[in-house]
Formats: structure tokens, C-alpha cells, sequence
């Protein structure tokens, strides 16, 4: 029986030990230290062929000719594929508009673009035979801005749309338009005694896995393939890959191999179909795996933002009311810009309460690359915004940014722009002070008698200061994030729970198809069956595709709907084995058909503690099997005219606060700590929520100081395509991040929980920004912060 | 080419090895040791770190010829290597690797599908009781430069671990739990002297 989005019951005081609650260590991590645990890129299969993917030199060109008769002349190359080889009418996929060619069909739309596909027996030979293939590009104007997409003679990006955003969209250059309209904000602006309004720019970011994409394609003897491969959600793969190839979903099968981390950039296809057809056109075994600089091309990006802002207060600090207009830039492909659209609007207020609003996000069609889901998807861009207002309003008032915050601050009650009531706790203001409240890392280390260790200055060892025009700067910000898939999506997962006796012992097997990608779901699921089964021994099987969808690693949302699935599971497993435990031994005791009765520590007991007996007795000669679909609570589209409806499933809230110091001669920046609070509803493993909290947390800070694609405005194509050049953070880079985790339970989650991965990833970036201003006295409205915008060279 | 090395104890050989592969190359692709990581191939995220002759480095910018002769420890290795070290006679785990001692010992063979059982290094344990592995992906690396800063420096400060672990990069952890690893393995190395 799937529950639709009840309100789900807390078990209260497992006596299971390794359940909910505790910090049990991850399943895989001894596979992980020892270097056995098999990631996509290390597949191995007897006689397999590598694939090489020739990508486009330009970003927007007609292509006149393709040439692939020299590559397939080489010695090792098996098979040379481009457009005029795709087995079937279908050539295109996307996760919500199919507008993205498997290989490029005379046009390409951005640099990278895949246009043909290689098979050798050496990664090089098939690398050496791609360069051989000559390809002729008659170039076209690049579309590059809001400017450029929406002039009135702008080349189309694509022509004829017919996807189901193109009726209601102001240009054909334009994805998708979510406007939120809520009270008045002319009659509103009557009663603001000040008037802020900025413009911002927030940078390109990558997710810079670690992980490449990569994969193993077998050819399979019923025609069909097996595909080994790194993803966030192997059914939504699957769903664009079967099509493609021509064959049923059946006859693709999908096994998730080890995948080393997503952050979204996942969501979106990558060397998946590429593989299988060159699996399938030699029938062979088929490795692609991509190097660093092709991964920089291989994936979607952060969609980088131009955001514009007007907030009116009173003079007692009261928020009047907000209008914004925000423009993210999707790139070629629409990938999942139509909901980071609907999330950039439903989130531009922040967690503040603003009754009257005028609120517009628009995503772009251009020839940058294209852009999609990135941890925080939307609301990470609004976030920087609109705390850089929040503060540029306290100064104009004379208040403390905290103070004037916690006055604005939503709480549980509090209508969003949407209309929709934020139905659990939404805890801002106590988050803001848990953060302000703790204690301040030593200040003036280089004045002090042992004197500052060079490496923890800006510079570091470089040695380009030992405190000389070093200034501290303090910041603080906040932001909210909505958790699972948003406007209506049937958002469900799906998990299969198996109970049975071997040697002795009651055993769990837990099978979804949910993504591992490094966030512990795995661990997490253990424990859920734990606490509900009352057994120590779970093995989790294999993600794949033999068992139902359990939707993706993203929007925070895997321990809320495939823990809460699994969770569902367990429990319609624990009726079943109720039921064998009363026929075999009910006649035994009346507490069988009268008590309430719970699993816990392998044994059957009642709620008042009562052993009934012993959970191998009751199973053995037993196998209890139950595959089941669970949902949460429906959500409603947006409105295309006012954005009103009850679009989100839950929210999620953290703060942090940064102490960063600055050399104002260089410009170099040191950020010394980055503390946190977030309210995670219920911590189900504590280490992992305070490990994903911190890494979230690093990622932001990462896109505050040094992370940025560059694209050239000319010629749209990217600068930097490599960790030499595109810098993410480092050990020496991330400071100390104390963490303070609140429990405030939402019923409507299982057990409280409330999805964590992504709101640290918010309020880092405008945190660290807030600090690099109050050091500097800069009003900084562009992130990342380069050292020339510090130094007045940029 | 045909190459001749050492790694983890075992001689190995690869046979029709371009001469344009990497040492990282030959041992994932060629000896099935897949352990050593491929996130950058090009030297800037740690996460291929091996001992070449007892010095870390990154085994995509070794060149696999230049391995010939030579001894390599990788991360599979890793237990083996770190036992071998702590029945050296060296108590303080300080007195780093010798060439000699690095040809002299052998690393056990592994098997096991779920890892169970497996005797681990300090720092691999440290590594999963400080929940400093997430993805996983930097792992190897990271294990292997923890491991020989350990060894030439048992009380590392914050800063020593910083400065050492600053050519491998971690995506998913912000590196709070690496650093809450790293302490921890050299504090539980020094109860035990």
C-alpha cells in the first residue's frame, strides 16, 4: 500500500543497535580504502574496445562536411559513428525537452558539442584517429547574453519549438519564464521609508566531481546491452537511452557502478548512449572514460546568473517589499533549466517575509555551454543576491545585519510568495543566532608572541605578508532550499525489502535503485532497516534497473523519499512477519493478538518490552519479499501568469557565518573559518550530516573566491577547461567549519527528517562575500571575488 | 615496450606498453590495479599519488618507462606496506622508507568482495572512523600522502597536515574530516609508543 505522503510514524527508543540516529560507518568504506571499490572508470571486460568522443572547435557553426575516412582507415579503430548512424528516428534526448542531439546534426550549438564517435583498441589510437576526422564549420553569430537572445533579429537557438514551455515563453531564445506575483508592490513601495537596489553576477560554476564520466557498455546475446555506468538516476537514464538504440527498456539493462561524486552534474546524460552504440555497432565491450579537460565539456554546469534587485524596508526595519528580475543562462541545451527557473523564483525572496512581490526568472537559450542542476539549483544564485540586499539594507537603516534579518525572519506559518503555507518549523532567526553566537576564532595571530604561522595568512607560502595590510572581516548569511522535485513531478521511490533466516541468523536485504554517489544513502538505508526489523545483518543490493525507479541523488531529497521508501517497505515486511509470527505462535500467548509489537534485537517484543520470541524462529522456513512505490506529498505547478501554488515539498534552512582576512595590497583573501548551523529535522547519521553539511559548505565558499568557468564573450568558448586553471578548493584553501546541527522534527517527513545536502551550498557563498565587503568596505556584487576586484585592476 | 617494476612488493611486468603511457596507465589498465585514481590526469588533484622508491608522486606524470627497475606502492598496498614499516623496528613509524626496505616486502593478496576482514593501515581505519570517505574518489590518494607525512612527521600541527595534503583535491568532504583523520591516526600511533 503506497502511502501518499501521510504523515509517517516515529519509532521511538530502537533497541537495535546500528538504527537511525547513530553514527554507523559507511558500508563501502573499507572497499574505499583499500582502493577495491569498483568506480565506473576502473570497468574491466576481456577483448573491450575504447571510445573517444570528437567534440565541436566552435561553439555555433553549421557543419558542411564530415570526413571520417582517414580515422576509419587506422589500424585499431573498429568502427567510426556520426549522425547519419544513429540506428532509429529518435536522436535526441533531455531530461525534460528532448532538444540535445546524440552527435550533432548539421549544426552545432556550443563548444563541445559531441559530433563523432570513435572505437579503438587503445585509448590513444582512438584519441589519434577522433583528430582525423576532418570537419568543416561554416561558423554562425554566437548568442551570449540576455542582450544578444532577445534582440529582435537574434539568430534562434533552435527553431520550430514545440516543447511545452514555447507557448508561453516572450522569445524562442527563452526556455522557460516563471513569474511570481503576489500583493502590490506599487502600493507596497508607498510605505518604504528606504530603497535598496543592486545588480548581480554570479560566475559559471562546475561540479568538479572527482570521479570522470565514464562507463562500460556489453553488448548482451539477446541484441540488447549492459550498461556500467556513473549516474544520479539510472531510470531517467534509461528513459532516454532505450529509445536512442531502438530497443525496449527491457533489453537495456543498467547497473550503477561506483560513481565518484555528482553535485547534479550527473542528472543530464553523458558518455551513456555514445557507448552503447559503439557497443552495439561492433559488439564488443565498450570503455569510454573521459579525462579532465573533455569532463569541463562532458557535463552541464551551474547556470551563471545576472540578478537585479529593488527591496524597500520602513525605518524600523520592516521588509516592504521585493522586486527582482533574474536571468540565468542555460546555454545550448535546456537540460533542466525549466525547474532551476521555478526554483529561482519560488526561492528569490529567501526565508524573509515579504507579503507584496513582483518576482521574474527567465532562463536563456545561447551558445554558452549548457547549464543544469548543480547542488542548490537555483537557489544558490538568488541566495547571493539577496543577502547582499539584506545587508545593504541594514547598513542604509543603521542596523546590526543580524538584528535586521531576524526581524524579517519567516517562521513556521509564514506564506511564501507562492501562496503556499511553510507548514514545519523554519527556525531562521534561531539559526542566525546559534551562528552569531559562537565563538570567534583568535584574532591578530601575527602580533601574538609565537607570531602567525605564514601558512595560515593570505598568501600563505607564498609569503606575501606576515600581517602587513591584513584587515579581518566578519559576514553572515542565510538562505532556503526546497527539498524534492518541485511543481506537480510525481516525485516517488521505490524499495524492495527481503527478510529470511541464514545460518541462524535474521537477515536484511535492502534492493533500490538509488544512487550512491558518495552522500551515505547506503549507510542511511542500513540503518532505516535496522531500526524497523530489529536486525544487525543488512546487505544492500546493487543499485540497477531490476527494481522500480527510485528517483535521483538530487534536490536533497534520497533519505527523505528512498529512505522513506525503504522505511515503507520495512514496515508493510514487519506486518508480514507479524502475521507468520501469530499463525506459527499466537496460541502461545495472548500478547501475539492484543499488544502492540515491534522488532528489536532480532527478537519479537511487545511495546511494553515483552519478548515473544525469537525473529529466526519466526522466519525460518520463511522468505518475506515485498517490492513497494512511495510518495510524499503531492505538490502543484506554478502558475505561468502569478507563480501562485503549492509547488514545494518541504524547506530547508541553514546560516553560516565566515571570518575571512584580506591583504588589501594584493587582494588575496583568507578564509579562516566558515562556521554553520542548519536544522536537519532528524539526523539519521549524524557523522554523514555534518560530513555533507562541511562539504557543502566548501563548495560554496569555493564559487566565492576562485571558481569560475570563463567563457569568452566573443566566441563562446571556454578558457579553462582543467584544474590548472579552473581552481576548487584545497585542503590549505577551506578553514576550520564548526558546525551546529538543530533537530526540529517535520511530521511529514520520515522520522522528522528534513533533506540537508544542498543548503549549506546557499548561504556559504554571500557569507564569505559579506565578509570580504566588511573587511574591504567594497560593495562586491559579482562572485566568485577576484583579487583584481579587491585592488580596484580588474 | 615491455617494463619491469616493482609494485607492492611483487615484480611485475607489462608487455606491448606505449611509450606515451602513463605509470598510472600500465598499473590500472594493464595490471589491474585500478586503486590509484584518474580524476585529473594532468597532476593538479593528488588522487593517482603513489610511492615511486618511497617518494609520493602523481603516477599520471610519470611516464611508466621511467618506473622501470623502480618500486611503486599503491594504495592496495597500502596495509602491507604500513605492518611491514611498523615490524621494522622503527617505533615512532618516523624513520621513513629506505629503498632497501621498500624492495624487501611483499604485500598480501586481497580478494575479498565486500572488504570484510581486511587488515587495514591506521590511516586506512582512520580514514572510515573519522568519516573522512565520502565518494571515495580522493581516497587512494589522499591515504597514500597521509600515510608518508605520517611517517616523516608522527605529531604533525594543523598546518604541516594542510601544507602536505595541498596537491590532493576532495570535493565532497571540505576536508574537516580528512583533518579529523589524519590527527586521529597519528594520535592513535602515539599511544601506541
Amino acid at each position: 500500500m503506497p502511502t501518499n505522503g501521510a504523515p509517517t510514524k516515529i519509532t521511538q527508543g530502537s533497541q537495535t543497535k546500528g538504527g537511525i540516529g547513530e553514527s554507523t560507518l559507511r558500508p563501502d568504506g573499507t572497499l574505499k580504502v583499500t582502493g577495491e571499490f569498483a568506480y565506473s572508470s576502473d570497468m574491466w571486460h576481456e577483448d573491450m574496445l575504447w571510445g573517444q568522443i570528437l567534440r565541436s572547435t566552435v561553439a555555433h557553426a553549421e557543419i558542411v562536411s564530415i570526413d571520417i575516412s582517414e580515422a576509419l582507415a587506422m589500424a585499431g579503430v573498429y568502427a567510426v559513428l556520426t549522425y547519419d548512424d544513429l540506428p532509429t528516428e529518435v536522436k535526441n534526448y533531455g531530461l525534460e525537452i528532448q532538444d540535445t542531439p546524440v552527435l550533432a546534426h548539421g549544426k552545432v550549438r556550443h563548444h563541445g558539442e559531441p559530433v563523432a564517435l570513435v572505437a579503438a583498441d587503445h585509448p590513444e589510437t582512438a584519441r589519434r584517429a577522433a583528430a582525423k576526422i576532418k570537419v568543416d564549420y561554416r561558423e554562425l553569430p554566437v548568442i551570449t547574453d540576455e542582450a544578444s537572445a532577445t534582440a529582435p533579429d537574434a539568430i534562434l537557438v533552435h527553431e520550430n519549438r514545440d516543447d511545452h514551455h514555447a507557448g508561453h515563453v516572450p522569445h524562442p531564445n527563452i526556455v522557460h519564464r516563471q513569474p511570481i506575483i503576489r500583493g502590490n508592490v506599487e502600493e507596497a513601495r508607498k510605505r518604504a521609508d528606504v530603497i535598496v537596489e543592486g545588480e548581480y553576477t554570479f560566475g559559471m560554476q562546475d561540479q568538479a566531481f572527482l570521479g570522470p564520466e565514464s562507463g562500460l557498455a556489453v553488448p548482451e546475446e539477446d541484441g540488447g546491452v549492459h550498461l556500467y555506468v556513473a549516474t544520479q538516476w539510472l531510470h531517467s537514464d534509461l528513459k532516454q537511452i532505450a529509445p536512442v538504440l531502438g530497443l525496449p527498456e527491457e533489453k537495456v539493462r543498467m547497473t550503477l557502478s561506483g560513481v565518484g561524486g555528482a553535485f547534479g552534474g550527473r542528472e543530464d546524460l553523458s558518455m551513456q548512449i555514445h557507448a552503447c552504440l559503439l557497443a552495439l555497432r561492433t559488439g564488443k565491450p565498450v570503455k569510454i572514460v573521459y579525462n579532465r579537460f573533455e569532463s569541463f565539456f562532458g557535463h552541464v554546469h551551474r547556470h551563471p546568473a545576472k540578478l537585479y534587485y529593488e527591496h524597500g524596508a520602513t525605518k524600523d526595519g520592516k521588509l516592504t517589499h521585493m522586486k527582482c528580475k533574474i536571468v540565468l543562462d542555460g546555454g545550448a541545451y535546456a537540460s533542466a533549466s525549466p525547474a532551476v527557473v521555478g526554483n529561482a523564483s519560488s526561492l528569490s525572496v529567501g526565508p524573509y517575509v515579504v507579503d507584496d512581490v513582483d518576482i521574474e526568472a527567465i532562463a536563456l537559450y545561447s551558445n554558452n555551454p549548457p547549464c543544469g542542476a548543480m547542488r542548490g539549483f537555483g537557489a544558490v544564485q538568488a541566495c547571493f543576491a539577496y543577502e547582499a540586499q539584506m545587508d545593504k539594507l541594514a547598513k542604509k537603516l543603521g542596523m546590526d545585519p543580524v538584528e535586521f534579518r531576524q526581524l524579517n525572519a519567516m517562521e513556521q506559518g509564514t506564506i511564501m510568495p507562492t501562496g503556499q503555507p511553510v507548514d514545519s518549523p523554519a527556525p531562521v532567526a534561531e539559526l542566525l543566532r546559534r551562528v552569531k553566537a559562537m565563538p570567534m576564532p583568535p584574532e591578530r595571530q601575527w602580533e601574538s608572541s609565537e607570531g602567525a604561522d605564514v601558512r595560515q595568512l593570505p598568501g600563505g607560502l607564498s609569503n606575501t605578508t606576515h600581517g602587513e595590510n591584513v584587515v579581518r572581516g566578519v559576514g553572515i548569511a542565510v538562505g532556503i532550499k526546497n527539498v524534492g522535485f518541485s511543481e506537480g513531478f510525481d516525485d516517488y521511490s521505490t524499495a524492495k525489502v527481503r527478510m529470511e533466516v541464514i545460518g541462524g541468523e535474521p537477515v536484511v536485504t535492502v534492493h533500490t535503485a538509488m544512487a550512491e554517489v558518495g552522500q551515505g544513502g547506503v549507510t542511511v538505508h542500513a540503518q532505516i532497516a535496522r531500526t524497523e526489523l530489529g536486525v544487525t545483518q543488512v546487505t544492500i543490493h546493487p543499485a540497477d534497473t531490476q527494481v522500480g525507479s527510485a528517483g535521483s541523488t538530487s534536490a536533497s531529497r534520497q533519505t527523505y523519499v528512498t529512505g522513506g521508501a525503504v522505511k515503507n517497505t520495512c514496515e508493510l515486511v514487519r506486518e508480514k512477519v507479524l502475521e507468520i509470527g501469530r499463525r506459527k505462535f499466537g496460541s502461545y500467548h495472548p500478547a501475539w493478538a492484543t499488544a502492540e509489537l515491534l522488532l528489536e534485537g532480532g527478537k519479537v517484543v511487545t511495546d511494553g518490552g515483552e519478548v515473544l520470541g525469537d525473529l529466526a524462529d519466526v522466519l525460518e522456513g520463511e522468505v518475506v519479499e515485498i517490492e513497494e512505490e512511495w510518495r510524499h506529498r503531492p505538490t502543484e505547478a506554478f502558475d505561468l501568469r502569478t507563480g501562485q501554488g503549492n509547488g514545494h515539498v518541504q524547506y530547508s534552512f541553514a546560516a553560516h557565518r565566515a571570518v575571512v582576512e584580506v591583504d588589501t595590497e594584493l587582494g588575496l583573501v583568507k578564509v579562516i573559518e566558515l562556521a554553520c548551523a542548519q536544522d536537519v529535522g532528524k539526523a539519521l547519521n549524524p557523522l554523514s550530516v555534518v560530513g555533507q553539511i562541511q562539504g557543502g559548505t566548501t563548495q560554496g565558499l569555493g564559487v566565492a573566491v576562485m571558481e569560475e568557468i570563463i567563457v569568452d564573450p566573443k566566441t563562446a568558448k571556454v578558457r579553462n577547461p582543467s584544474f590548472t586553471d579552473y581552481l576548487i578548493p584545497t585542503i590549505l584553501d577551506t578553514p576550520t567549519i564548526p558546525v551546529d546541527v538543530l533537530e526540529l522534527a517535520d511530521d511529514h517527513a520520515p522520522y522528522g527528517l528534513r533533506g540537508i545536502g544542498e543548503a549549506p551550498t546557499l548561504s556559504s557563498t554571500p557569507a564569505v562575500l559579506a565578509a570580504i565587503r566588511n573587511a574591504t568596505g567594497l560593495e562586491l556584487n559579482r562572485t566568485p571575488v577576484r583579487p583584481e576586484h579587491l585592488t580596484g585592476t580588474a | 615496450m615491455r617494463v619491469n617494476f616493482t609494485v607492492n612488493g611483487r615484480p611485475q611486468e607489462a608487455d606491448d606498453v606505449w611509450e606515451g603511457e602513463s605509470l598510472l596507465y600500465v598499473l590500472r589498465e594493464r595490471l589491474g590495479l585500478p586503486g590509484s585514481k584518474n580524476a585529473c590526469e594532468q597532476g593538479e588533484c593528488g588522487s593517482c599519488t603513489v610511492r615511486l622508491d618511497g617518494v609520493p608522486v602523481c603516477s599520471c606524470l610519470v611516464a611508466a618507462g621511467q618506473a622501470e627497475g623502480r618500486d611503486v606502492v599503491t594504495v592496495e598496498g597500502l596495509a602491507d606496506f604500513a605492518k611491514q614499516r611498523a615490524e621494522g623496528g622503527c617505533a615512532s613509524g618516523a624513520c621513513g622508507t629506505t629503498l632497501q626496505d621498500a624492495q624487501q616486502w611483499k604485500a598480501k593478496g586481497t580478494d575479498s568482495q565486500t572488504g570484510e576482514g581486511t587488515e587495514l593501515s591506521p590511516i586506512q581505519q582512520a580514514f572510515i572512523d573519522a568519516g573522512a570517505v565520502q565518494c571515495g574518489f580522493c581516497t587512494p590518494g589522499l591515504l597514500v600522502a597521509s600515510d608518508e607525512l605520517l611517517e616523516r612527521n608522527p605529531n604533525p600541527s594543523d598546518a604541516d597536515i594542510r601544507e602536505a595534503l595541498s596537491g590532493n583535491l576532495c570535493r565532497c568532504t571540505g576536508y574537516e574530516k580528512i583533518m579529523d583523520a589524519v590527527r586521529l591516526a597519528a594520535a592513535r600511533q602515539s599511544e601506541e609508543v
